[in-house]
């Protein structure tokens, strides 16, 4: 098979196959004919009427300041505490044990507590909850990325008398950078899913509330707009951040390209 | 000696500073029972049937979710991966399909499959199958093509060449993928028994809370982050052993 | 200017210790050209990495202008040998050339300035605005000299910098720092394992012996200046000093290899 050919065959399949996947999902869905399972047409067409714009401020807008905020507090403490304990084996040493304890427990267990540590369930509930949890890939991605600088980098930044400021700023940081994105991406995955759990478990607004309420009320087609609309938001919402990360790395991905390792 | 006074340390005055705030009103006794008090119940709640009969169904609903997410991702994954006509195909629905968070789907099958093992399963398995799926693609695509050509020279069948050139290549992949896919598994387990009231720890959270037996709130929680701590280690013990022969491609990461 | 006493450098204690560096002495006089030759595996980076300042000697002192250099000292500036892995790739080469500048008590247009006559000095100055792994090995080993340059050292150390070069650019590479040093008056201490390259380049060739290190002879060389690569390597003089080298380090490194057989390679340590 010519190569024009298998790539001309690879393009078809790469659009039929979901095209198909959705024909039977509609197929599906109409043979059944049960109000569980509504149509994808019926779900798309909920999901713009619901949240866009009707109950847009009410619902989509919380969620998504809840996750930006979140995410936010979580790179911004992740990297200021993961640099350090990447310079200092001591300093690692000692918080080693907490870290591997709090990344280890389900997100859920605290969720009663965060409730009664901060007696609501308003916003700084709910972002102090995505914060928290979200810390974890960005300092752990933070430390690895540190700690694998190239030494002779290091070494430079000293012999030039650079102070150990500036070399945090112009060396330690962009040298990590490529890491922490990493990090950066695993994290805003889990402010989507933190932002689902900590809405459904108790909540007055937001996407996740949606999902609460039309579990307790039976109703099928809010539900599934909300899950589509999650779906799609967790969708953008990394599309978006592979687009910046690939703008703020550009140099490194040249620089892995030129170099032979 | 020294190496391991720091965090023993550590973790001493973290516990220290946790009953002194306590104890002092910092926050109150109520909204944090002190560390005295936790651990009381604790020791208290593990001297109880209710308390293990719990754990260990987390456990299984933990455990039969990765075991069936990895033996439908693992062959899938190879599949998928071994075929760059096949990966393309599926691109596109694995992007869409990946990002869901297994959370959302609750209110479905809490309404639909009710509030039994099977929804626990169904949700665990689903969460957990995504991570391996795609570190297991990744794992079979970045097959050095030497060992691959090295395998073919020797007449290998397609078979052999599968199990021992391919999969024993994509191990390390693998292995991060069993890695992140049980932290998932546990995380959904225990979330299903807390929003659907399937039998386990999550449920027993549920339970407690609904009262307001704070003390019996920050015991569980406590409880709950040894167990996943017990299954992380668990499984990187595994990982380790698994990969010992192995020489370290990549680097240890610690996500 | 630089005067290199009863250095030693050991790594390890007990029975596992690795005896880099065992006892070298010497001295450098203001505006010479001093190249450090050694058998592979001698110790001659940990040495020179000591002499900068960035390892503390397990005894022995270096002594810049009378002062101990106890840290990297402000009138000294090193160029290493893989400068893929010291210029920074995120910046472009002007940021690179910059960045030692910045902390220092400079106006702007000074700085800038700095930049421009450095990046001129070795003929990049067309490609400020580029990235490091844009260029070429040989560019980007210029663009770390004249990171250097601009810095305005009094002496310069030089590990092995044009090793990962491919040969003809050796050559240029070589020419340039001799240019340097003229238009620059500076001081410059070179460690290599070339043999031709040393005694081309130098006013004295310091040749060491196998780990432990020692200074095993200190030998002139008087060809005259200006060096060229054809006129100077083909008198009789160079050949008698390349091969009075060479057997020395030659002698070395047969010690060197039945003492200490390379490992296989594996794991990094």
């Amino acid at each position: 098979m010519s190569p024009r050919v298998y790539r001309t065959l690879k393009i078809g399949a790469e659009i039929t196959v979901p095209f198909l996947m959705l024909l039977a999902w509609w197929l599906y869905t109409v043979q059944r004919d049960d109000p569980k399972f509504p149509r994808p047409t019926t779900i798309v067409a909920e999901v713009r009427n619901r949240f866009f714009f009707a109950e847009f401020d009410l619902h989509v807008v919380p969620s998504l300041e809840r996750i930006g905020l979140g995410f936010a507090i979580a790179v911004g403490l992740g990297v200021a505490i993961g640099i350090p304990l990447g310079l200092s084996r001591i300093g690692r040493s000692a918080a080693m044990p907490h870290i591997e304890y709090w990344r280890a427990i389900p997100p859920p267990a605290l969720l009663p507590i965060s409730i009664i540590l901060l007696h609501s369930i308003g916003n700084t509930q709910k972002v102090s909850f995505i914060a928290f949890f979200c810390i974890f890939p960005v300092l752990l991605n933070t430390i690895d990325g540190v700690r694998a600088i190239e030494p002779t980098l290091i070494d430079t930044a000293r012999s030039f008398r650079i102070p150990a400021h500036e070399r945090i700023r112009r060396i330690v940081f962009p040298a990590a950078l490529p890491q922490i994105f990493a990090g950066m991406r695993t994290s805003l995955a889990l402010a989507v899913i933190m932002m689902v759990l900590s809405e459904y478990f108790a909540s007055t607004s937001g996407v996740g509330y949606v999902l609460l309420i039309s579990k307790n009320t039976f109703q099928f087609l809010p539900m599934w707009a909300a899950i589509v609309l999650i779906g799609v938001l967790g969708y953008l919402l990394n599309a978006l951040f592979l687009l910046v990360e690939r703008h703020v790395l550009a140099w490194h991905r040249g620089w892995r390209a030129a170099t032979p390792r | 000696m020294v190496s391991i006074a720091v965090p023993v340390l550590s973790v001493v005055a973290a516990l220290g500073l946790w009953e002194l705030i306590s104890q002092t009103g910092v926050i109150s006794q109520r909204d944090l029972p002190a560390m005295s008090t936790t651990v009381q119940a604790l020791w208290e709640m593990v001297q109880t049937g209710t308390f293990w009969k719990a754990l260990g169904e987390t456990v299984r609903g933990w455990a039969i979710g990765l075991g069936l997410a990895a033996a439908l991702a693992v062959p899938i994954g190879v599949a998928l991966g071994s075929s760059d006509f096949a990966a393309s195909a599926f691109r596109v629905p694995i992007e869409f399909l990946r990002p869901i968070p297994s959370a959302a789907l609750i209110p479905l099958l809490f309404l639909t499959l009710g509030t039994t093992l099977k929804s626990e399963i169904f949700l665990a398995t689903f969460g957990a199958f995504w991570p391996l799926l795609v570190q297991t693609m990744y794992g079979v695509r970045d097959i050095d093509p030497v060992a691959v050509d090295t395998a073919r020279s020797f007449q290998l069948t397609r078979n052999e060449r599968l199990f021992r050139v391919t999969v024993p290549s994509a191990l390390p992949y693998i292995m991060t993928g069993v890695r992140i896919s049980s932290t998932v598994a546990l995380i959904l387990a225990f979330t299903a028994e807390l929003f659907m009231g399937t039998p386990g720890l999550g449920q027993r959270l549920n339970y407690v809370e609904t009262f307001g037996l704070n003390d019996q709130i920050y015991a569980l929680a406590l409880a709950t982050g040894f167990l996943g701590v017990a299954i992380h280690f668990a499984v990187s013990a595994v990982e380790r052993r698994v990969l010992r022969w192995h020489p370290s491609q990549r680097k240890t990461s610690t996500t | 200017m630089l005067e290199i006493k009863n250095l030693s450098k050991t790594y390890g204690t007990g029975a596992t210790a690795t005896h880099a560096v065992g006892n070298v002495s010497f001295s450098i006089e203001e505006g010479e050209f001093v190249c450090v030759v050694g058998p592979s595996g001698c110790g001659k980076t940990t040495l020179l990495k000591c002499i900068a300042g960035l390892l503390r000697p397990s005894a022995g002192e270096v002594l810049l202008r009378g002062g101990r250099v106890t840290g990297p000292p402000e009138q000294m500036a090193l160029v290493f040998q893989e400068y893929s892995r010291s210029l920074m790739p995120w910046m472009s080469v002007r940021n690179n050339v910059l960045l030692p500048l910045r902390h220092k008590k400079l106006s702007r247009a000074e700085r800038r300035s700095l930049v421009e006559d450095a990046l001129r000095a070795v003929g990049l100055v067309g490609f400020m605005d580029r990235y490091p792994w844009q260029l070429s090995g040989g560019m980007q080993q210029r663009v770390a000299i004249a990171r250097a340059l601009a810095y305005q050292p009094q002496i310069l150390l030089m590990d092995e910098p044009f090793a990962s070069v491919d040969a003809q650019t050796r050559g240029d590479l070589e020419d340039l720092v001799l240019q340097v040093r003229d238009e620059f008056g500076i001081t410059i201490l070179f460690v290599t394992h070339d043999i031709d390259e040393s005694v081309y380049l130098s006013d004295r060739v310091v040749a060491l012996t196998h780990a432990p290190t020692e200074v095993k002879e200190v030998i002139p060389v008087a060809l005259p200046k200006p060096r060229d690569q054809i006129a100077t390597k083909e008198l009789a003089e160079f050949a008698r000093l390349r091969a009075h080298v060479y057997r020395l380090i030659k002698r070395e490194q047969d010690i060197e290899d039945v003492e200490r057989p390379v490992p296989v390679s594996g794991t990094s340590v």
